[in-house]
């Protein structure tokens, strides 16, 4: 049985379609990472899977009970970290945490082995108020107090943004662990970097999925030879590639330029055309596109 | 090397009682460079970030912005400009309206304003827009506007926070596009971020850790100093701090 | 239970952790009922007033060289007959106006009791009720130690209170009602639609929402504690105003606990009504003070004196529960009514409570809100 099960589902708020008849499932135990920029719909579809919001139309099951009709018995299920870290600032760490095991019914102590690895790294701040951590320290709570009920799925909406690189990495391998544990577990990023700590992945873009997919499967569904070029003058290269009619695409891709040739044009052929503009010390190399290039390739394909 | 300083720091410290959120140091920043500045909640980051915005004074050491020594913030704020990642333009004014807003504030007179408001809406291919209200804009506008109303005043320097977290991917290059454009043109742009990918634009970047410096130079430097693949690992490898009480 | 009582729990951890939350609970009825009990108060000290002295007799004598003994008065006029008195009133230098019968001494020996009139001006109710109490005091003292010469009969000099321009003596003591008015709606309505909405402000309403809890234990569980400290609150009103000012309830206690409970039910679901409607604090506080604290404000008696008003506004506050809860209150307090005098309220106030209760109970979901997406 899938986890997640959706299907044609959509959504409006007034005129904007914020969901655009997306379906995907969701296998047990499965980290599924939903990657998008902001506005993408991410967090309607995720409020949508917590029981938070009646979709306009299709349906959505988690563990083959309906999101609208059985969310009762589905509320005992759900692990839900919304895009803000649903904390009471003014209450301390242990005080969050007994307060979200109580409304759940249970106790620190029954599940505590489930958070242990989380919650140890918090533990010696446990009588500050929540208010007063680190974002690192608020998102470990944060994931904490969703799992001490022991839920089957975990519906976690942007638990890294705003987190620093160290935390978001520690928090990626702790997804890790208690994928581990036969948790399942759907998540949403901004960060196409991220996009490589999940098993799949779902890119979303202005409400409709672009693609469904592992990782590599989908860095592999990009089209074309990708070069990375790069020049200490970043800016001028980037003018002069455009200037190139061997060059199809050009886009800055960190400290390089990823570049699409045309089919017949070899790497030698441009650097010598950009020497030519005045550009030497050019260097290009055949690259393995990123998520972000897929995604990119993408977006331009749907408009 | 010798190029034109933008940012001159040496040996800064910052003590807030016994707590160092700064603690020694010293580097530059070139004119024209997109320099990163990147480190852990905590670090010191935004200490260091808010002495050279002019905005707090260091306890010891000398700071020098475009020019100006940090004894005098009113002259480095009028020579600098800021961008925070929540968009700072006034939602409910139009395109022009925030524009002059901004240039009123720099002091700038209507001629001039409307000279650069030209110049400026025509390069972002934005004349279309003038009277547009802000929260009608698409998102991606909005980002590039925000930008645009930081350099509008032509600072020597601007201070990016986290420009294109959150952005799609076509926008973001759009974005760093304009960055490249703005420094080509000899404007500083000083950059701090949580995202190592968006570090990865930098022409250098500083990593701080529990207020030091703990490395500074151009990301693939970086990378083949410490062999790894991207400055993400770079990052958690140094800038993990011993204890997690940041 | 348990978990319900973990949520009561929490929400008193968010009171007394919030130094504001704190103030508005208890500051500030603690500072107005001393703002406004010390504006009103004056102390008697030698009241002008005026005898009329049909008598003159020992017993009158007597009396009215014990007036004059007194701190608190000095006798400045000596009236000649009835006439004088609106005369005397109008010139305003006069408090009161003491009259004693013609047959004083004769009608005490006789039938045992006599009344000695005490006519007050009332325009300054405050102290109109001062000096007829002090003189009240005077009387009685008198008339307690005759009985102590005289074993037969009980002759009892009884005092016979008017008032003058103000025949209702409405008090300035009505700002304490007023004041129990304004605090239930700030601590009820206010202070409830406030918590919730911060909840949803903060996200996590909707961990709230999504976790077994049902709603109505979100809801009672947030409210409760208002409940409490809306009761603590008026006990703390009334002590000082006790303690402070020497202001008697005059009826019964239990009546207005119990009317105050309906009123602070009304709140309590006036404020969840507010929260299921906005989803910004701002807005909630705005809301809860053009719908309850205004009005409550403007017929509490601080402002305007009831009886000024236009009609109008006396139509258009027969829709504010302040307006009715007031009209209960006051008789309760100052003039010592029973519920036979205010059923007709309570039952206005009961229907409106009732309404609230069931419009917000509909219109809170299980759910977001479909706009907060």
């Amino acid at each position: 049985m899938a986890a997640v099960e959706a299907l044609n589902i959509t959504h409006r708020y007034g005129r904007v379609t914020a969901l655009d008849d997306i379906s995907f499932n969701v296998n047990e135990g499965e980290l599924f990472g939903f990657i998008g920029p902001d506005g993408a719909g991410k967090t309607t579809l995720f409020r949508i899977a917590a029981t938070l919001i009646i979709p306009a139309g299709g349906r959505m099951t988690l563990f083959g009970l309906n999101t609208v009709s059985r969310y009762r018995e589905l509320r005992n299920h759900i692990g839900y970290m919304p895009g803000r870290f649903s904390l009471y600032q003014d209450l301390t760490v242990e005080e969050n945490l007994n307060f979200y095991a109580t409304i759940f019914g249970t106790t620190i102590k029954e599940n505590y082995h489930l958070i242990e690895l989380i919650y140890k790294q918090i533990e010696p701040f446990r009588k500050r108020q929540a208010g007063r951590l680190s974002g690192g320290m608020k998102q470990k709570l944060a994931l904490s107090c969703a799992l001490i009920h022991k839920p089957g799925i975990l519906i976690l909406d942007e638990p890294t943004t705003g987190v620093d690189a160290v935390s978001r990495t520690e928090f990626w391998e702790m997804l890790a662990n208690l994928k581990s544990e036969g948790i399942t577990i759907i998540v949403s990023t901004p960060y196409m970097d991220e996009a490589l700590r999940c098993d799949r992945i779902a890119l979303i873009q202005k409400g409709k999925l672009l693609a469904i997919d592992t990782p590599f499967n989908i860095r592999s569904s990009y089209a074309r030879k990708l070069y990375a070029v790069s020049h200490p003058d970043r800016y001028r290269l980037l003018i002069a590639l455009r200037s190139l009619p061997q060059v199809i695409t050009s886009e800055p891709f960190g400290d390089s330029v990823h570049v699409v040739l045309r089919d017949d044009v070899l790497p030698p052929e441009v650097k010598k055309a950009l020497e030519e503009t005045g550009l030497h010390g050019v260097s290009i190399a055949g690259t393995m596109p990123g998520i972000e290039d897929v995604f990119l390739e993408l977006m331009q394909k749907e408009q | 090397m010798d190029r034109e300083m933008a940012i001159e720091v040496r040996d800064l410290v910052k003590r807030f009682g016994s707590f160092t959120a700064n603690d020694r140091l010293t580097f530059d920043v070139y004119k024209g460079e997109i320099f990163g500045f990147l480190g852990a909640n905590g670090a010191g980051k935004t200490t260091a970030m808010r002495i050279l915005c002019g905005l707090s004074r260091p306890t010891s050491g000398r700071v020098t912005v475009a020019g100006i020594d940090s004894g005098n913030p009113e002259a480095i704020k009028r020579r600098i400009g800021y961008m925070s990642q929540r968009f700072s333009l006034y939602e409910d004014l139009t395109v022009n309206e925030n524009l002059e807003l901004y240039g009123g504030i720099y002091g700038m007179t209507m001629k001039e304003i409307r000279q650069r408001r030209e110049e400026l809406l025509q390069r972002l291919s934005f004349t279309g827009y003038c009277e547009t209200l802000i929260q009608a804009l698409p998102l991606g506008l909005r980002q590039k506007l925000a930008f645009a109303v930081a350099v509008f005043h032509e600072p020597e320097i601007v201070f990016l926070d986290e420009p294109t977290s959150g952005v799609d991917p076509v926008t973001r290059r759009q974005f760093w596009e304009m960055i490249y454009e703005t420094a080509s043109r000899g404007m500083t742009v000083f950059v701090t971020t949580h995202y190592m990918d968006e570090a990865e634009y930098c022409d250098r970047i500083t990593i701080m850790s529990e207020g030091r410096i703990v490395a500074l130079d151009s990301p693939s430097a970086l990378r083949e100093q410490h062999g790894t693949a991207s400055v993400e690992e770079l990052f958690v490898k140094i800038a993990r701090p011993k204890n997690t009480n940041s | 239970m348990k978990r319900f009582m973990a949520f009561v729990r929490k929400e008193f951890l968010h009171i007394f952790r919030d130094v504001r939350t704190l103030i508005i609970l208890f500051g500030i009825p603690a500072t107005q009922i001393l703002i406004f009990g010390y504006a009103v108060r004056t102390d008697l000290k030698n009241a002008s007033i005026a005898v009329l002295d049909n008598a003159h007799d020992d017993v009158s004598n007597d009396l009215i060289l014990k007036l004059e003994a007194s701190d608190f008065f000095t006798i400045s006029n000596r009236l000649n007959s009835y006439d004088d008195i609106d005369a005397t009133f109008k010139k305003g230098k006069i408090k009161a106006v003491v009259i004693f019968p013609e047959d004083l001494a004769a009608l005490l020996t006789r039938d045992g009791h006599a009344t000695v009139s005490i006519i007050a001006d009332a325009s300054e109710p405050n102290t109109a009720s001062l000096v007829t109490g002090y003189t009240s005091g005077i009387l009685n003292d008198y008339s307690a130690a005759l009985t102590k010469h005289i074993t037969t009969g009980l002759p009892v000099i009884s005092p016979e209170v008017r008032m003058y321009f103000n025949p209702n003596l409405e008090s300035h003591f009505m700002f304490v009602p007023g004041v129990i008015t304004l605090i239930l709606i700030m601590v009820s309505a206010l202070m409830t639609s406030v918590a919730i909405v911060r909840e949803k402000e903060s996200g996590t309403m909707e961990v709230l929402l999504v976790s077994p809890l049902k709603p109505w234990q979100i809801i009672v569980g947030k409210v409760a504690p208002y409940f409490f400290l809306s009761l603590v609150n008026i006990i703390v009103i009334l002590l000082m105003a006790w303690f402070v000012f020497k202001l008697p309830v005059r009826g019964s206690i239990a009546l207005l606990i119990a009317e105050c409970m309906l009123y602070i039910l009304m709140g309590l679901s006036f404020g969840i009504l507010i929260s299921t409607i906005v989803d910004k604090m701002e807005n909630a506080i705005i809301i809860t003070f053009m719908v309850l604290l205004l009005p409550g404000l403007l017929l509490s008696g601080f402002i305007f004196p009831i009886e000024n008003m236009p009609k109008v506004y006396d139509y258009l506050s027969a829709i504010l529960p302040p307006r009715w809860f007031i009209e209960i209150i006051r008789p309760i307090m100052i003039k010592g009514a029973g519920f036979v005098y205010v059923w007709k309220e309570t039952l206005i106030l009961a229907g409106m409570t009732l309404f609230l209760i069931v419009l917000s109970a509909r219109k809170f979901k299980v759910r977001l809100e479909e706009s907060s997406g």
